[in-house]
């Protein structure tokens, strides 16, 4: 642990400038007019093509901290952790049709948060302010977590202390702040050829020094079998808790702000639906990302302190010659960078657009509104860094696993409102509250248990909710923000008949049924400058006003 | 500048947007491809392994390319003419 790899360091180190200068020159990248401008440097511009988009998402949906506690999962629980791959699988599919018609709605509207769209279609400044709410409080510790990310490779390489990870940080703000969006996506491409390049010599290298797939696998069954938990295949009684856990992930994950931010960049439908078919190429990775964890196994990895999230990196020190390792621990810090960039700029727009400009300062014009969002998103990756230095990295954790059940319960204002204006803003609302408190609840009953029976966490112990708290008699457990979502719908629906029958003003839709299908060469589209290829729409200076 | 303050009555500017659709028969493609995956008892075994795999491992990897057929086709039956723009499909 004392001796620090300074192979390793060195080309961490130089990977790490590399990004940083990109990260620096994105800002003149694809030529911005004027970064001034919220949609500008927030969404840089509203036009990337199919590769730009591919690369942006892909960074945004798979993060470090994904490829470090998936296997991490696999590795304590054998099955149950491979839910990450029927979760990406089924998330495209499943938002093709969704995500398009925001697309559509929010080009026409000049919408750029998920809050944007809920005021303007329900009528409803109380609704979208709690949409903007979850989304910033779900959207905070999942920053954090790519610090934990980062931790893990920074613990494997023996540096000790916090300064590395302030460091990393502070640079990550700085050209977050001066390049916007344009910087996480040009960076996202040395991420994801580090990241392909890591998966390809680890499927190729490690099993064949571990004896074969067949080792592997049977090392893990072994291991089941003597700790008496998890296991190759799942239990009876947690089957259902897999499915639910994956597809509430899946319906959870084009509900973060962060990944519309990422979706409404994209310069047509067309792009967006070619990417949900493409994207899932990195669920392959995924997959063999979830199975580091056996490999782990098969080799007899002892995580460092304790730590589960150090087996990856751990594994990989193990594995490869240093210079190896170190592209390996670069490509999960810079897979740190880019979702952390992009979140925080997606927590920026939301509170800029829905707080500041709704409630605290109505005429403020397009320059403050930009500046507002550069100063929150530092503002919100100092509170990441401060909240894993000066508090236990558990509470992320924990805030991370509430966050994905509480941005599930803005699921009926985002998507359904999508498709219908039938429910009611008081019905949203009262199911938000409903669906909040459930959650909660489900959560704080739940404990962790350890191999002997013997209680490990009194609350918050994990997210497989057990029917028998319900009084059902049975083992079998359900995720708890599925069942949450469940009680939203219920009294959102209960609610919204309730008020419609009692002929409660609904409001005014904000929206026409045509610019849910919206293309770019419609009268409607409200056409944002191009940044590569149209001059300027005024002269220099001050943009015209877009509406 | 955009929707901060949207006024609830936005007067259509110019000439009227084309109705559309996205309802297609095609899209039920994306619901095989999504309930498929999640029905855990089908692959929740260890037999037939394939190159040392278990089955619950391999099969979830072979739901990639049906997730990824699925949405290609999707996206393929239902794509409107760039040329042809906002007539062509126009119900």
């Amino acid at each position: 642990m004392d001796g620090v790899d300074v192979v390793e360091l060195v080309i961490v180190c130089v990977l790490f400038l590399l990004v940083t200068v990109m990260g620096f020159v994105a800002a003149r990248w694809r030529r911005a007019e004027d970064l001034m401008h919220l949609d500008e440097w927030g969404l840089g511009g509203r036009n990337f093509g199919t590769w730009v988009t591919w690369f942006l998402l892909g960074g945004d949906l798979y993060t470090a901290y994904t490829f470090v506690a998936v296997p991490a999962l696999v590795f304590g629980a054998g099955a149950a952790g491979f839910f990450a791959v029927p979760y990406t699988v089924v998330v495209y599919p499943l938002v093709f049709l969704v995500v398009v018609r925001l697309w559509s709605v929010s080009h026409v509207r000049g919408f750029v948060t998920p809050a944007d769209f809920v005021r303007s279609r329900f009528d409803s400044p109380t609704m979208a302010l709690l949409v903007a709410i979850t989304g910033i409080v779900a959207t905070m510790p999942y920053i954090a977590l790519q610090l934990v990310g980062i931790e893990a490779v920074l613990k494997a390489m023996g540096v000790e202390g916090e300064l590395p990870l302030i460091v990393a940080f502070i640079i990550l703000a700085l050209y977050t702040y001066n390049s916007g969006l344009r910087a996480p996506a040009l960076i996202a491409f040395v991420k994801d050829t580090l990241i392909y390049l890591t998966i390809i010599v680890a499927v190729i290298v490690i099993p064949s020094r571990l004896g074969g797939w067949d080792a592997i696998f049977g090392a893990a069954e072994a291991k089941f079998a003597s700790t008496g938990t998890g296991g190759v295949v799942l239990g009876e009684a947690s089957q259902l808790n897999y499915a639910t856990l994956a597809l509430g992930s899946a319906l959870a994950l084009f509900l973060y702000p962060h990944t519309l931010t990422g979706a409404l960049a994209a310069s047509d439908r067309d792009v967006l639906k070619r990417n949900m078919s493409a994207l899932p190429l990195y669920s392959f990775a995924l997959a063999f990302i979830a199975l580091l964890g056996f490999m782990a196994i098969a080799a007899g990895v002892e995580p460092i302190g304790g730590d589960g999230n150090t087996v990856v990196p751990v594994l990989f020190q193990q594995m490869f010659p240093s210079w190896f390792a170190g592209i390996a621990f670069a490509a999960i810090g810079i897979g740190a960078l880019v979702p952390a960039a992009i979140m925080s700029i997606a927590a920026a727009n939301l509170f800029t657009r829905n707080i500041y400009k709704e409630f605290l300062k109505r005429d403020a014009t397009a320059r403050q509104e930009a500046q507002v969002a550069k100063v929150v998103s530092l503002v919100v990756k100092l509170g990441a860094v401060a909240a894993i230095i000066f508090i236990d990295p558990q509470f992320s954790i924990d805030l991370q696993l509430i966050g994905g059940v509480i941005i599930l319960q803005t699921l009926p204002s985002v998507a359904i409102g999508l498709y219908t204006r039938w429910l009611h803003r008081g019905g949203l609302v009262a199911g938000w509250v409903a669906g909040m408190a459930a959650g909660l609840l489900a959560l704080y009953v739940t404990q962790r248990v350890g191999p002997d029976g013997t209680v490990l966490r009194e609350h918050f112990g994990g997210s497989a909710f057990a029917l028998s708290d319900l009084g059902l008699d049975t083992a079998v457990t359900v995720y708890a923000g599925f069942v949450a979502l469940l009680v939203n719908l219920v009294v959102t629906v209960l609610v919204t008949a309730a008020l419609r029958g009692a002929g409660v003003d609904p409001g005014v839709d904000g929206t026409a049924d045509t610019d849910y299908t919206a293309e770019r060469d419609d009268p409607t589209f409200r056409e944002l400058p191009d940044p590569l290829e149209s001059a300027p729409p005024g002269a220099t200076g001050e943009r015209p006003a877009r509406r | 500048m955009s929707a901060g303050t949207e006024p609830p009555a936005d007067p259509r500017p110019r000439d009227v947007a084309p109705a559309r659709s996205d309802r297609s028969p095609w899209n039920w493609l994306l619901l095989v491809a999504v309930v498929v995956p999640l029905l855990v008892p089908l692959y929740n075994r260890v037999e037939p392994t394939l190159f040392g795999w278990p089955f619950f491992y391999w099969v979830q990897l072979a739901f990639v390319p049906l997730g990824v057929l699925a949405t290609f086709l999707a996206h393929r039956a239902t794509r409107r003419r760039p040329t042809a723009g906002r007539t062509a499909r126009g119900r």
